[in-house]
């Protein structure tokens, strides 16, 4: 490896875990959305910024920038709070109309300022390292890595001095605010953070690709784990392993590093959002399919119960009266006969005595309004699951 | 060229007439659809799609290996489509909310799509496949053809919208409802979506990615302030969208250097902050008003049931009692005594106050919720 495929990659990691930690709190705190509203308004303070200073990542612009982030937060907070229209429509016009007043500012001034608006929005990593800090002629390596270096030091003394109130006043505001920390306070500051990040970020990876960087790591921890902790480390790990494979992949293909990234990311989320124990989509459907069989068989047993006479209990009953399908019919069949639940002869069906005991106590749980109760009975009863 | 020449050239020129034409039923368009986004809590939804699109239409010039607009547009429907799925899904088997979703699909599409782009740019017969030109939107490529097909979608949209109508309307309003009619919500559902998915497609190309979201956005948004009946709000946001369109393409062509999408934004934004302001009933004018006036009948209300509460002790309730009473009473003012007198409900000079009949009467029933008529 050569030394700017080092020096991009370690950008690439910083600027990764700088974002995954104010994202995972935007994820938790349901302000996702705010996190692109923010990427897009930040134009015109990039702008004016660079009028002035003639440099993309001068302490004065990234502050600018960063000023009308927070200013996006605060105008979409003033029109939600007319109660003209919902939180949502108020993001979806506050950051166009912004993100316009830049581009226009930029189109009327084209000629003194050698700034792209999709330089802006998608950023090109691999420039990074030509622009290098130097102090007295000596080189400390590319400006960017200080940029983001230091943003994510003040990110991380932020998360570690104020972890517990962060914690809190995102889970509980209420609790928050009873127990003297200003959940106001709180929300502002990530606001600040969140904008800081986005600023310092986008001349290397683009404003887009700050948003999956902030969102897509939190949203793939989220769907693996519950514990804070656990979930901001995954993030960062997520937002680390997509940094390097990004680049590899880019590397590979010869194609934009931040769209590789954003690529490696989406699959880690759609991996996620397959595969995650209990929260991922084939668990969720075969929970729901067990659940539904369940069920089926509990209605079962109750028919059974409550009909001594043979013409109900016909193991032909299942499809011709109740309806069932022959695949479903059958997979309640072998789940009850499985739990020794029933006997069939002659095509009869019959409750064993443990079928009886169960079918009591579930319609006493039932009648008594204590569903929740079942399920601890499926445990007790159960040998195989649905 | 200044605007009053531009309004003279607009039924000359062909390309003025073009754009103005193509911008103006893009507007009227994404208005119409756009009520039922900002009705139904789905504004984002077009943010969303917009950069959802992206990668459909990398993937149309791979497969198909040349410029094709009506490819591009397949393309950008079918992966717009993509996402506004892959959005539900999450929301409706995870535990993620929409705001996640969305972000993610936004940002994940995107980011494909620029992987795509640029990967692109690197075969040997792509010369810019024209990723900028979908980011920002350029209305001076419009031709006849694409208003045409501009022209059909608005057609059907609005044809769908009339057959549709009853639907559409109570799916709005009360879904567990509409379901428990028997309607199918799920093939309303999906026909609003496409429509929705289509008419932001076809936006791409003139206002822009990230544009594209006010455009559905702010008509809609407008609109809602002056009504509460959902065909009026629909037939002015087409309107908003309409002039958003002429007005955002006559301001850009009137000055150099400007690009029509965000001038068109801007203009709808305009819209947006007049209707929040003046908007009869829910403007922010009309709402202040309300305010005060309702603070002053209270403020009236009070010091007439003081009032009341001093006459009742004497037996003759039009006895003349001291003005001096009020100087521990908050809210009392000399205007608030004019109005009460000129409303017959009190008599005063200098000193002295007294209550009338009749502001005896209304004091008694002041808290009274059915006062009872002589």
């Amino acid at each position: 490896m050569s030394q700017p495929q080092i020096e991009i990659q370690l950008i690439a990691m910083l600027v990764a875990v700088a974002c995954a930690i104010p994202g995972t709190f935007l994820v938790l705190r349901k302000m996702a959305m705010i996190s692109d509203a923010i990427s897009h308004s930040i134009l015109p303070g990039i702008v004016i910024g660079f009028f002035i200073t003639q440099d993309l990542s001068s302490p004065l612009l990234i502050v600018l920038a960063a000023a009308t982030g927070v200013l996006t937060v605060v105008m979409v907070e003033f029109i939600q709070k007319t109660g003209l229209v919902k939180e949502d429509t108020a993001i979806g016009l506050v950051f166009p109309a912004l993100f316009s007043i830049g581009v226009i500012m930029i189109a009327r001034h084209a000629n003194d300022v050698h700034l792209d608006v999709d330089a802006v929005l998608l950023g090109e990593l691999a420039f990074a390292p030509f622009d290098r800090f130097m102090v007295g002629g000596t080189d400390l390596g590319p400006k960017a890595l200080w940029v983001i270096g230091s943003i994510l030091l003040i990110t991380l003394i932020l998360l570690f001095s104020f972890f517990k109130e962060l914690k809190v006043s995102t889970f509980d505001s209420q609790l928050a605010a009873t127990l003297g920390f200003s959940p106001a306070l709180m929300h502002y500051g990530l606001m600040t953070t969140a904008s800081v990040t986005t600023v310092g970020a986008f001349d290397a990876v683009g404003a887009i690709l700050v948003v999956a960087l902030m969102i897509a790591p939190a949203a793939t921890a989220y769907l693996l784990t519950e514990d804070l902790k656990k979930m901001l480390g995954i993030a960062v790990g997520v937002g680390l392993l997509s940094a390097i494979g990004g680049y590899w992949l880019a590397n590979y293909l010869d194609a934009s590093i931040a769209g590789a990234i954003t690529s490696v990311l989406g699959l880690f989320f759609f991996a996620a959002f397959l595969f995650a124990p209990h929260r991922g989509w084939i668990s969720v459907w075969r929970k729901r399919r067990r659940q539904r069989i369940e069920v089926s068989m509990l209605t079962f047993l109750l028919h059974l119960h409550n009909h001594k006479e043979e013409s109900e209990r016909h193991i032909d009953h299942l499809q011709d009266h109740i309806n069932w399908q022959r695949v479903r019919a059958k997979s309640v069949l072998r789940l009850a006969r499985n739990n020794n639940m029933i006997v069939i002869e002659n095509k009869i069906i019959s409750l064993t005595g443990k079928g009886e005991q169960f079918t009591d106590e579930a319609i006493q749980h039932i009648t008594s309004d204590k569903t929740t109760a079942l399920e601890s009975m499926k445990d007790e009863f159960f040998l195989f699951r649905g | 060229m200044d605007i009053q020449e531009y309004f003279s050239l607009l039924f000359t020129d062909y390309t003025l007439r073009t754009i103005t034409l193509g911008t103006a039923l893009l507007g009227a368009v994404c208005g119409m659809l756009g009520s039922f986004a900002v009705l139904r809590k789905q504004s984002l939804l077009g943010d969303a799609i917009s950069h959802a699109a992206l990668p459909g239409i990398a993937l149309a010039f791979i497969i198909m290996q040349t410029k094709n607009t009506s490819a591009f547009l397949l393309g950008a429907l079918i992966s717009g489509l993509a996402g506004t799925f892959w959005i539900r899904s999450i929301v409706k088997n995870t535990h993620l909310k929409s705001d996640t979703a969305l972000g993610l699909i936004l940002s994940l599409f995107f980011g494909f799509g620029m992987l795509l782009m640029t990967y692109i740019q690197k075969m040997p017969n792509a010369n810019q496949a024209g990723l900028e030109k979908y980011l920002f939107g350029q209305a001076a490529t419009l031709v006849e053809s694409d208003i045409w097909l501009m022209f059909w979608v608005t057609l059907g949209a609005l044809i769908i919208l009339l057959l549709f109508w009853k639907e559409f309307k109570i799916l709005l309003f009360d879904p567990e409802y509409t379901l428990t009619l028997g309607f199918n919500t799920r093939f309303i559902d999906v026909l609003m979506t496409s429509f929705m998915v289509l008419a932001i497609v076809l936006g791409l190309q003139t206002v822009g990615v990230v544009l594209m979201s006010a455009m559905l956005l702010a008509p809609a948004a407008a609109a809602r302030q002056w009504t509460d009946k959902l065909w009026v709000m629909i037939v002015l946001a087409a309107l908003f969208g309409a002039m958003s369109g002429i007005g955002g393409t006559a301001v850009s062509a009137s000055y150099n250097n400007l690009s029509t999408g965000p001038v068109i934004v801007l203009v709808a934004a305009g819209f947006v902050g007049i209707s929040f302001i003046f908007a009869p009933n829910r403007g922010l004018i009309a709402q202040r008003i309300r305010y005060v006036k309702n603070r002053n009948d209270l403020k009236l209300h009070k010091t007439l049931a003081f009032m009341y509460e001093i006459a009742k002790t004497h037996e003759d309730f039009q006895h003349p009692h001291a003005i001096k009473l009020f100087n521990n009473f908050q809210g009392y003012s000399r205007k608030s005594m004019k109005k009460l007198a000129e409303k017959n409900l009190i008599t005063f000079d200098q000193k002295m106050w007294s209550l009338t009949k009749e502001g005896f009467e209304q004091a008694a029933n002041l808290y009274n919720q059915n006062p009872q008529k002589p």
